[in-house]
């Protein structure tokens, strides 16, 4: 049960850290929301069901699975708006141009 | 096993801080909303790690609870705020 543990937080831990440098890194806002709003899902998601794993079966598992399932809703809602809000003050796209 | 909390939650801080620059210099109010964002849901998974640290994980999942409520409510508050009254003008620099 703790191997799994630590296979799935590390998995966590390294998907969060991916997402922040994506989201550092990315020239657009719509590609810096594509890099933030999944990661970010994927991490918590793995992160919490480590520590539920680690903890093995009990109340406070039960909970934080719980806790694992509203962010699995929330977050990608709360991208969902963001992204719409964006888009519907007509923010521009990236283009190959910019770059050159 | 206390020492792998440890060395994980180190690394999920330094993730806040790369995401903290966005915050900072984001050029429009949207990227500064999507940097909270995702510092508040690294945020529960550090809070959680802390409780596994003190070995007090029953009084700290509430307040991880209570901070992804507030996470989601603040965050979806705020883009609809901004989607009525422009991305543009909520610039600061």
């Amino acid at each position: 049960m703790m191997a799994i543990a630590v296979v799935l937080v590390s998995s966590g831990a390294f998907f969060l850290l991916m997402g922040a440098i994506g989201l550092l890194r990315f020239p657009d806002f719509y590609t810096r929301m594509h890099a933030a709003g999944k990661c970010d899902t994927l991490g918590s998601l793995l992160v919490l069901t480590g520590l539920a794993c680690s903890e093995g079966l009990a109340l406070t598992s039960v909970k934080i699975l719980v806790m694992a399932l509203f962010i699995f809703v929330t977050s990608p809602t709360a991208a969902h708006a963001v992204v719409r809000a964006a888009h519907r003050n007509g923010l521009a796209f990236w283009t190959n141009e910019e770059a050159r | 096993m206390q020492t792998f909390f440890l060395a994980t939650s180190l690394v999920i801080l330094l993730a806040v801080l790369l995401s903290l620059y966005r915050v900072i210099k984001g050029p429009t109010i949207i990227d500064r909303i999507i940097g909270v964002n995702v510092i508040g849901t690294k945020t529960i998974a550090v809070i959680l790690l802390t409780g596994f640290l003190f070995e007090r994980v029953e009084f700290f999942i509430d307040i991880a609870f209570v901070y992804a409520l507030i996470n989601f409510i603040g965050t979806l508050t705020l883009s609809k705020y901004f989607e009525r009254k422009g991305v543009e003008h909520g610039r600061v620099t």
